[in-house]
């Protein structure tokens, strides 16, 4: 039954609304606004005089080998990060999901992790990893491994993309786990009746009726290693050595907070904010279609 | 087929025993129905038997073969659940398939197996559907045919009908009944519903807190229940219970109420004086003009009968089954006729033969 509330006017429903318009407003509306009509002008380099300038900043965007070089491996950088991080999740959570002593405290400890600020936990991968000072890099110089991602690029996107991935591991582990338990126990018993053990029951009961679920990550983790991994990249490695792990957000802020080119930075941005709502909208149809049924 | 044989059965859940020690033993091809209020450890047993649980102690024989620790998967059991626990995201022809593609039988060996076993079960048209697209009787047949189509050496079926409504269950009972007999697979089925127990096992097992309180014919647990828990479990309106003692040189029991009632059957063989439980059905108690006073409290027509419930002389409640046309309004006599007494000892509830 749809529950519905009648309010007799119109100013208190507003007044429960207006908290949150005002921050859509201040937060997203008034931003992205100035995003679009920034990605459509140009700046001198003193910042006096802003001059229209149409698509020209969107087709340079589109011609600089440099854009299309970071595109390729954001794209490589959110494909590591989301299936490391829902790969591990998975594992933990199909564990988790027996029954065995202590799981209470297993899963609590599982889930810390999304609690640590992206700073802090790039942080603990730096003096993990860290050429001089790291345990692991120690370790890994010991058995002959030249470790320096300060210096190789592709040591360096691997340290980023383990980092951004283990703060994520959390969060996919409370859904996978959530998504086993809602699988009927009956029917996990009916596949063992039928013979099903192990991998095998895995690979055609559990993983398939666990699939809205891992769409629904999917599409989170992409997100999420698109957009909210700056943090972690900045801390470790500024997106260099070189550009080696500049994603498109790492090139958005450097564009235009450290070279300056608002306009061009402008045109990334709304470019990226395609791209999440193309996401949503698919999120939104999927789930959307899946409660309909 | 196979026989099954269970020896002293044993399960604990930490510390708490849910069974106490269950033998059994299956003849092949036999049903036998586990029946018993709920949490008396009918399902539990039913799952050790599975192997979904392991025993805590006791071993449980398959065709001769200890199969007690083995996983479900080398058991060759097949099992119906109470919610049929179909495989959602599978077509009904891959849930039947799935067991022989397991086992690896060839394409055209499982096709034609699930095509033989859907027609038998009239599921010939519904092959392709998914289970979601299915009424629940269709889907305890897909349930029932998934466990056919293995021809295992043992079917365990758990309630198989208390999903459905009450037309459905009954057409659903005769279709079971008729289908074991044909494929004349050895079965256990588990139920707490007296007339599914009566009318499909071969013998009945009456589970009681854990123990095997009696194992005999239907018929047998219907005419000579072994205590006053099952005297009271199996018939509809259960059985009436009157305290007496025993009299007469141990002839006959002297009722609370006063009415002496002298044993059709023979002495009991214990010291007068021992209290004394009798049973009665209600169908079994007959009108009579010199007999015992019953007011009327509540009548519940059921048809072609009515079941009169009234209170007796001493305030205790009795129920009596009449003919429709024979029904009081606000009173009745009745006798208790000899030949249809139960005696119990009231101190251990065993029935108590001469």
């Amino acid at each position: 039954m749809e529950r519905r509330t009648i309010f007799a006017g119109w100013a208190l429903p507003a007044a429960f609304v207006l908290p949150q318009l005002l921050l859509t407003i201040f937060f997203f509306l008034w931003p992205a606004g100035e995003a679009i009509y920034g990605s459509l002008t140009r700046q001198d380099a003193f910042g006096i005089k802003t001059q229209f300038v149409g698509f020209e900043n969107f087709v340079d965007l589109f011609t600089d080998p440099l854009y299309v070089e970071s595109a390729g491996r954001t794209v490589l950088f959110c494909a590591a990060v989301s299936f490391l991080s829902m790969g591990v999740a998975l594992l933990l959570a199909v564990f988790a999901d027996r029954e065995i002593a202590g799981r209470g405290f297993y899963r609590t400890m599982l889930i810390w992790p999304y609690a640590v600020a992206p700073a802090v936990a790039a942080v603990v991968w730096l003096l993990l990893l860290h050429p001089q000072i790291g345990m692991i890099a120690h370790g890994l110089k010991a058995v002959g491994v030249d470790w320096d991602y300060k210096i190789n690029g592709g040591q360096a996107l691997l340290v980023v993309v383990l980092a951004s991935a283990w703060k994520q591991v959390s969060y996919n582990f409370i859904f996978f786990l959530a998504g086993l338990q809602s699988i009927p126990r009956s029917v996990i018993e009916a596949a063992r009746m039928d013979g099903a053990r192990g991998w095998r029951r895995f690979r055609t009961i559990l993983f398939p009726l666990l699939a809205p679920t891992t769409f629904f990550l999917l599409v989170v983790n992409l997100v999420y290693s698109a957009f909210d991994t700056f943090g972690t990249i900045q801390a470790l490695t500024q997106g260099g050595p070189g550009k080696s792990t500049e994603t498109l957000m790492v090139k958005v802020y450097r564009d235009g907070l450290v070279n300056q080119d608002l306009g061009g930075s402008s045109a990334q941005s709304v470019v990226l904010m395609l791209g999440i709502v193309a996401l949503t909208v698919l999120q939104f149809r999927f789930v959307g279609r899946r409660n309909s049924s | 087929m196979a026989g099954l044989v269970l020896r002293d059965i044993r399960k604990s859940f930490g510390s708490v025993p849910v069974l106490h020690g269950i033998d059994l033993e299956l003849a092949s091809g036999e049903m036998l129905v586990i029946v018993g209020a709920s949490g008396c450890g009918k399902s539990t047993l039913l799952r050790l038997v599975a192997g979904l649980e392991e025993p805590t102690a006791g071993a449980i024989e398959l065709d001769g073969r200890d199969v007690a620790r083995l996983d479900p998967a080398e058991r060759d059991i097949a099992m119906v659940f109470q919610n049929y626990a179909l495989y959602p995201h599978m077509s009904v022809f891959d849930n039947m398939a799935y067991a022989l593609k397991i086992r690896g039988l060839s394409k055209a060996d499982i096709a034609a197996r699930v095509r033989e076993t859907g027609e038998m079960l009239g599921l010939g048209p519904l092959l392709d559907r998914k289970p979601r697209q299915l009424s629940g009787g269709q889907r305890q047949r897909v349930a029932m045919g998934r466990a056919i189509v293995r021809h295992p050496k043992l079917f365990l079926f758990d309630e198989p009908l208390s999903n459905l409504d009450a037309t459905l269950r009954v057409t659903m009972r005769a279709e079971i009944k008729r289908l074991q007999r044909r494929m004349g697979v050895t079965s256990l089925y588990v139920t707490h519903d007296q007339v599914e127990a009566m009318t499909l096992g071969d013998r009945l097992l009456v589970l009681h807190k854990g123990r095997a309180v009696q194992l005999a014919t239907p018929m047998e647990v219907f005419e000579r229940p072994a205590d006053t828990y099952v005297a009271g479990f199996i018939g509809a309106p259960a059985m009436n219970f009157l305290p007496g003692v025993l009299s007469h040189g141990g002839t006959a029991v002297t009722l609370d109420l006063g009415p002496v009632l002298v044993f059709a059957d023979g002495r009991r063989a214990v010291a007068d004086g021992t209290r004394l439980t009798i049973g009665i059905r209600p169908e079994n108690i007959a009108a009579d003009p010199d007999g015992l006073e019953l007011q009327v409290d509540l009548l519940e027509p059921l048809g072609s009968e009515t079941v009169v419930i009234g209170r007796l002389p001493n305030g205790e409640l009795l129920s009596v089954k009449v003919p429709k046309a024979e029904a009081p309004t606000e009173r009745m006599t009745i006798a208790f006729p000899a030949a249809h007494l139960h005696v119990f000892t009231a101190e251990t509830g065993l029935r108590l033969d001469p």
